[in-house]
Formats: structure tokens, C-alpha cells, sequence
């Protein structure tokens, strides 16, 4: 004999279900990506103005969020010279069209995603292998230009190939990334020591807690 | 004598011969040159200068979606005229979309190799190079696919319409909807990198991992009512539970690729929420096959491709779900995000979910060319070739899945944790002795794959070939 199926099995009512589930989570999401979107405009907390390239940038825990966040300090006008918001962004988009024409998210990582055959770019501008704030400009640039010539790849035999990037071009992509390493990403990269933090530990006498200094030596590799 | 002949084909099927054949091209071009670039992470001089790893990369991932792609278009019109029960409406137009198509394609794949990269102007990006991930195809050609999924759309809605709908049918046309609709979202420049990335995860995730993930449902739907005879009712009702869990986990499973880049940290609980579940529509699905296979005591009428949707099934569960699953959580992905990690759990759940469904009817439609021969147990050569591409081609993703997953462990290990991810630290991280080995094991894994693929080819232009008998034919059983 047959039965009527129960209805929890029945085709009828999953594909009731089906639809208002599918229809729900899209409108959820439509919500939620107003929100979000209005939250990441630059020129707000999470996603700064382009002319925060006119400013000392640094990366520091916050003990209250427990998480790393960018901290925006005093003037530093970027190659010396103080850009208007208008002026600023047309820089930063020469530089991020420049990053997009030269392929460099199928080697590198901007904000995590991208390949993994070169070093993420999310914090370069911050990066301690700069050696120093007074020159990091200046190795940017010519690195980008010649990148064989000027290697930052700690050996290991990889390189980054000449791509031909003007010197125009290579101050554009130096003031996306000094814009990028600006955004709040809610602590990605973790423990992330920047240039300027490096300058501290040599004279700093004491230490917050939770610096990320002291986890690196409790892990022996200072 | 079994020869392929086109008479055995209704039209929707010749056309779906032609996507299958350049699908079968490209997932050779895609491990070619995944390959290159995997030899390059272990002789970082090779090819330096002539094909950069930037390059052999954009290829590799470009192939790959570009003959799932193929494969999924054809797998539909392969089942269009048999589940509408009429001919296809604009099969004239179809034709015309797939020479479109693939000219575009061998355009864009010959900038690609011979131009390369262009200056930092929307020149570039309109005609040379896009340089976003997946989608690095200049904004001539996304115009170009969108033009075809529209006329593809066309076909599947304006067929269904003129004979007759069905279940399988409506899932089907709306999922086409989204797919062309989602591709929109990357077609602009913007400066804003979180806003860019916002954009740039509607097309990559709602593509796919939730409509590609309902297209596939669909057409293993299909593929298991005319392999076992599987009643219609029971399958659609699986396929509804499918759409329902794929989507409400999948939608808003999106919000795991918006932990890190700048948007709010609400994402943290939503994303990692919703991602957590999306391995429950994968267990469904490994559930309806193994289920429906098993009352038909695994009798099929073609048991290389039933062998594939079952392959299928686990490996869309693993790499989809259980790797994905694995560095979804935010307190996890903190440290695995943008490393080998990441690389390995895509590896499993493109080719686990992806790839094997489409060589599941690479079978079906050669069985069908070559006029409905016998595939079933007892073959001539006891089916040696296809049991050994089976295995080799899993066996060598699995290699390359283990080798990258220890790769990306040690990555996050010591480049994120303890070296807080300065270029010093990625560098440590990349040089170190785990790391560099399990690259050779990747590229070992790759060479495998490649031969199973190699091994597959020939089975395809081979299996059938002098057989006599007809195939097994499943009548859908009665209630």
C-alpha cells in the first residue's frame, strides 16, 4: 500500500523551503552589505581619506579591543610634499591601477587574498625590513623600478621580475600602499612589528602588556 | 561498430560535444601551467623573465574556471532537450555563442602569454589585463561572457517554456539568473580596495560556492535519474533540500571573506556562523547519491560516470566542506588567512567538486556519441584506463592537498604567529626546509594529476570503441 509521504519529506514543502530561505538570506545580505558599505567609504574610522598619506602611519595592539589596529599619527607628507584629498586620490589610483596592470595579485596578497608566492602587501609600507622612515621612500621607489637590482627577498633564489613600472607609477603604487596600511582589518596580519615599533624597542624601557615583542621572545626567536 | 556519430545526438547534445571538447583542452592547458608555476616555487629561476609566475598563475586559475564553466554549459544542454522534452529554442544562437566564446577565450589566453601586464591605466584593464583574481579576463570579455550567459539563459528558459517545466527545470533557471546577475558585481574599477574586495566576493563566493554548488545539484540530479533510474519525486525533493541548505548556509557564508578586509567585525560571527554550516548541504548530497546508488544496488548504466558522481559527491564534501570548514573560524583564520592553507583547501574543493562532476559527463556524453554502448562492469579491458585516471587524478589532488595543507600549517606557523607577517617573516617562513619540500611533494602530486588526466583523454577517445552491446536501460521505477 502506499501512504502519503510525511511532510517533512514531501518535494512540495522543500521547495517552499528552499525559497524562503534562499529569498531571506539574500535579503539579509542586501541589508547587510548597505551597512557595511557605508561603514568602509574612505574617509571614515574603518577605511581612512586618501590624504591620510600626509600622515604618520603605525599598527599597534589595542589591549582593549585585543587585536592589532592602525594608528594614525602627525604629519608626514608623503615625498615631502602635503596632497589635497583630490590630489591624494588621484595618486592612490594611478597606484592601484598600476598593482591591477602589473598582475601583482597573482604573486602577491593585498589584504590576504591574491597568490602566495610573494609576501602579503597589506602592511608593506610598515614593513621593518625598510630599515628606517627617512629612507623608506626612496628604497620603495627603486625597488619597483628594478627589482632585481634592489631584492628584498632575504634569499632564497625568488625574485621579483622587472615589470616595467615608471617612476610616476611607482610613486602612485607607494601611496596605495601607505593608504592601505591605514585600513582597519580588524588584526590581520597578527603581531605585525612595524618600522617604527622596531625603532622603539631599541629604547624603549618597558612594554605594554600583550606586546608583540614579548610573545616573539617567549618563542625564542629574537 | 560503435564509432561516434552525431546521428546518436539529439542537437542540444552535438552543441554540449563542443563544450565538452574545449572543456577537456583547458583542464589540460590548467594543469600545463599549474604545473610551470608549481616548478616555480621549487627552481624560482625557471621560465624568470619569459613566463613569470604571475603569469603561469593567471593561466592556471583562468583555465580552470573557464572549463568548469564550459563543462557546466555543456552538462545543460546536454540535458536540456531529454528534461524539456522539445528541442532547444535558440540552438542556432547557441552555436553562434560558443564560437564567440572560445575565440574570445584564445584571445584573452594569447594576451595573457605574449603581452602580459600593461601600464597603470583603465587601457590595461579594458585590454590587456583586469589583475583581480579568477576574473583577471579584461572588461571586453567579461562584457563578452555576459553576452553568452545571457544568450545561454535564453536558451534554458525559452526551452523549458515551450515544452515542459519541471523541478529540476525552475532551480535550474533561476541559478542561471544568479550566475549571470553575480558577474556583474566585478565589472567596475574602484580605488577603494575594501570596497574593490567587497564586490570582487559576490562574483568569486556566490559563484562558487553557492550558484555553481546549486548548478552542479542540479545536473547530478539528472545524471542519477538516468544512471539508476532514481524516481524523479525522490531526487527533486533532495535537490530542494540541497537549494534550501546550499544557499542558507552559502549567502551569508560569504561573510568569511570579509574578516580582514576592512569591513565591520559583525562579519566575524555572521561569516563564521553560516560558513560553519556549509558542509550540511555536502553531507545531503554524499547522502542522495550513496542513498539512491545503493537501493539500485549500484547497477548503472554507465559505471564510469556514476564512479565519478560518487567521486564527486565525497570530494565536493572534503575540499568544500570539511577543508573549507577547517580555517573558516575567525580565531583560525587569523593565522591561516592568505597562506598554502588556503591554496590547499581550493585545490580539493575545485577539483572535488567541480572537476569530477564534469568528467562524470564526459562519459555520458561519449557513451551516448558512440550510440548508447554498453559501460557497465565487464568491459573488454575490464575498464583498467578509466579506474586508473580515476585514481591517479584523485590520488594526485589529494597529494598536492596534504603537501600544501603541511606547507600552509608551517606558513602560519612561523610567517603569521611568530613572525608577524613582515616580509623577514614570510621569507623565514618560505625558506624553511618544511616549506620547500612540500612543494616538491606539490609538484609530484601535480605530475600525477596530469597523468591521470593524460590517462582519462585516452579513455575517452578509446572506451566503447567495437563494442557491440547496447547500454543498460532504466526505466524511472514505479512508485
Amino acid at each position: 500500500m502506499s501512504s502519503a509521504p510525511p511532510r517533512w519529506s514531501s518535494e512540495d514543502f522543500w521547495k517552499k523551503v528552499a525559497i524562503w530561505v534562499t529569498s531571506g538570506s539574500f535579503v539579509i545580505l542586501i541589508f547587510l552589505t548597505f551597512d557595511s558599505l557605508a561603514k568602509v567609504q574612505a574617509g571614515g574610522s574603518r577605511v581612512q581619506a586618501y590624504s591620510v598619506v600626509n600622515k604618520a602611519i603605525d599598527y599597534r595592539f589595542d589591549a582593549k579591543q585585543n587585536r592589532f589596529i592602525p594608528v594614525i599619527g602627525g604629519d608626514e607628507p608623503l615625498f615631502g610634499r602635503v596632497l589635497s584629498e583630490e590630489e591624494a586620490e588621484k595618486l592612490v589610483t594611478l597606484g592601484k591601477k598600476t598593482i591591477q596592470a602589473k598582475n601583482c595579485i597573482n604573486c602577491h596578497t593585498l589584504l590576504g587574498n591574491g597568490a602566495y608566492y610573494a609576501p602579503d602587501l597589506t602592511k608593506a609600507w610598515l614593513d621593518p625590513g625598510w630599515i628606517d622612515p627617512s629612507n623608506r621612500e626612496n628604497l620603495l621607489l627603486s625597488f619597483l623600478q628594478d627589482p632585481e637590482k634592489n631584492a628584498r627577498t632575504f634569499s632564497g633564489g625568488r625574485k621579483m621580475p622587472n615589470l616595467g613600472i615608471t617612476e610616476a607609477e611607482a610613486r602612485g603604487v607607494v601611496a596605495f600602499l601607505k593608504w592601505m596600511s591605514a585600513i582597519d582589518t580588524n588584526g590581520f596580519p597578527h603581531n605585525f612589528v612595524t618600522l617604527t615599533s622596531h625603532d622603539e624597542d631599541e629604547h624603549a624601557p618597558s612594554r605594554p602588556e600583550h606586546d608583540a615583542s614579548e610573545e616573539r621572545k617567549e618563542h625564542g626567536y629574537r | 561498430m560503435a564509432t561516434v556519430n552525431s546521428q546518436h545526438l539529439n542537437g542540444g547534445q552535438k552543441l554540449a560535444i563542443k563544450y565538452f571538447s574545449v572543456a577537456v583542452i583547458l583542464f589540460l592547458a590548467q594543469l600545463l601551467f599549474g604545473l610551470l608555476a608549481a616548478i616555480q616555487f621549487v627552481l624560482p629561476d625557471f621560465l624568470f623573465g619569459l613566463l613569470d609566475f604571475n603569469v603561469n598563475r593567471m593561466v592556471h586559475i583562468n583555465a580552470m574556471i573557464v572549463w568548469l564553466l564550459y563543462g557546466f554549459i555543456g552538462a545543460v544542454y546536454w540535458l536540456l532537450e531529454d528534461e524539456s522534452g522539445t528541442g532547444i529554442a535558440g540552438l542556432g544562437l547557441g552555436n553562434l555563442a560558443f564560437w564567440v566564446l572560445t575565440a574570445a577565450v584564445t584571445v584573452v589566453v594569447l594576451v595573457y602569454l605574449f603581452v602580459q601586464i600593461g601600464a597603470g591605466n583603465d587601457t590595461s584593464i579594458w585590454f590587456i589585463n583586469e589583475g583581480r583574481e579568477y576574473i583577471e579576463a579584461p572588461r571586453w570579455a567579461d562584457i563578452g561572457i555576459v553576452a553568452v550567459m545571457l544568450v545561454f539563459f535564453y536558451n534554458v528558459a525559452a526551452t523549458f517554456a515551450k515544452g515542459r517545466w519541471s523541478g529540476i527545470a525552475g532551480v535550474l533557471t533561476l541559478d542561471l539568473v544568479a550566475l549571470a546577475g553575480l558577474y556583474l558585481a566585478g565589472m567596475f574599477y574602484v580605488t577603494n580596495i575594501t570596497v574593490d574586495q567587497y564586490w570582487w566576493w559576490w562574483v568569486v563566493h556566490l559563484w562558487v560556492e553557492a550558484t555553481w554548488e546549486v548548478l552542479v545539484g542540479c545536473i547530478m540530479a539528472w545524471s542519477l535519474m538516468h544512471l539508476l533510474g532514481a524516481r524523479r519525486k525522490i531526487v527533486q525533493t533532495w535537490l530542494y533540500i540541497e537549494v534550501a541548505l546550499m544557499f542558507g548556509s552559502g549567502i551569508l557564508g560569504l561573510g568569511h571573506h570579509y574578516f580582514w578586509i576592512g569591513t565591520p567585525d559583525y562579519w566575524f560571527s555572521i561569516g563564521g556562523f553560516f560558513s560553519a554550516l556549509e558542509p550540511i548541504p555536502l553531507v545531503a548530497m554524499v547522502v542522495h547519491s550513496i542513498y539512491d546508488s545503493g537501493v539500485h544496488k549500484f547497477n548503472s548504466s554507465n559505471h564510469p560516470a556514476l564512479a565519478w558522481i560518487i567521486a564527486h559527491t565525497f570530494g565536493n564534501f572534503l575540499g568544500a566542506g570539511v577543508w573549507g570548514f577547517m580555517h573558516t573560524l575567525p580565531q583560525i583564520n587569523l593565522y591561516t588567512h592568505g597562506t598554502q592553507w588556503s591554496a590547499s583547501h581550493g585545490h580539493l574543493a575545485f577539483f572535488g567538486a567541480y572537476a569530477t562532476i564534469n568528467i562524470a559527463f564526459f562519459y555520458l556524453a561519449i557513451q551516448k556519441w558512440r550510440g548508447d554502448v554498453w559501460m557497465g562492469g565487464d568491459l573488454p579491458d575490464n575498464g583498467w584506463k578509466w579506474k586508473w585516471s580515476l585514481g591517479l587524478l584523485n590520488f594526485g589532488v589529494l597529494v598536492m592537498t596534504v603537501a600544501l595543507l603541511i606547507a600552509g600549517y608551517e606558513q602560519s606557523f612561523i610567517e603569521r604567529a611568530v613572525q608577524g607577517s613582515t616580509w623577514e617573516g614570510y621569507f623565514a617562513a618560505q625558506n624553511h626546509p618544511w616549506f620547500k619540500e612540500a612543494m616538491v611533494w606539490r609538484l609530484l602530486g601535480g605530475v600525477i594529476t596530469t597523468a591521470g588526466l593524460g590517462l582519462l583523454i585516452w579513455d575517452l577517445l578509446t572506451v566503447g570503441k567495437g563494442e557491440t552491446r547496447p547500454a543498460l536501460v532504466f526505466a524511472e521505477e514505479k512508485a
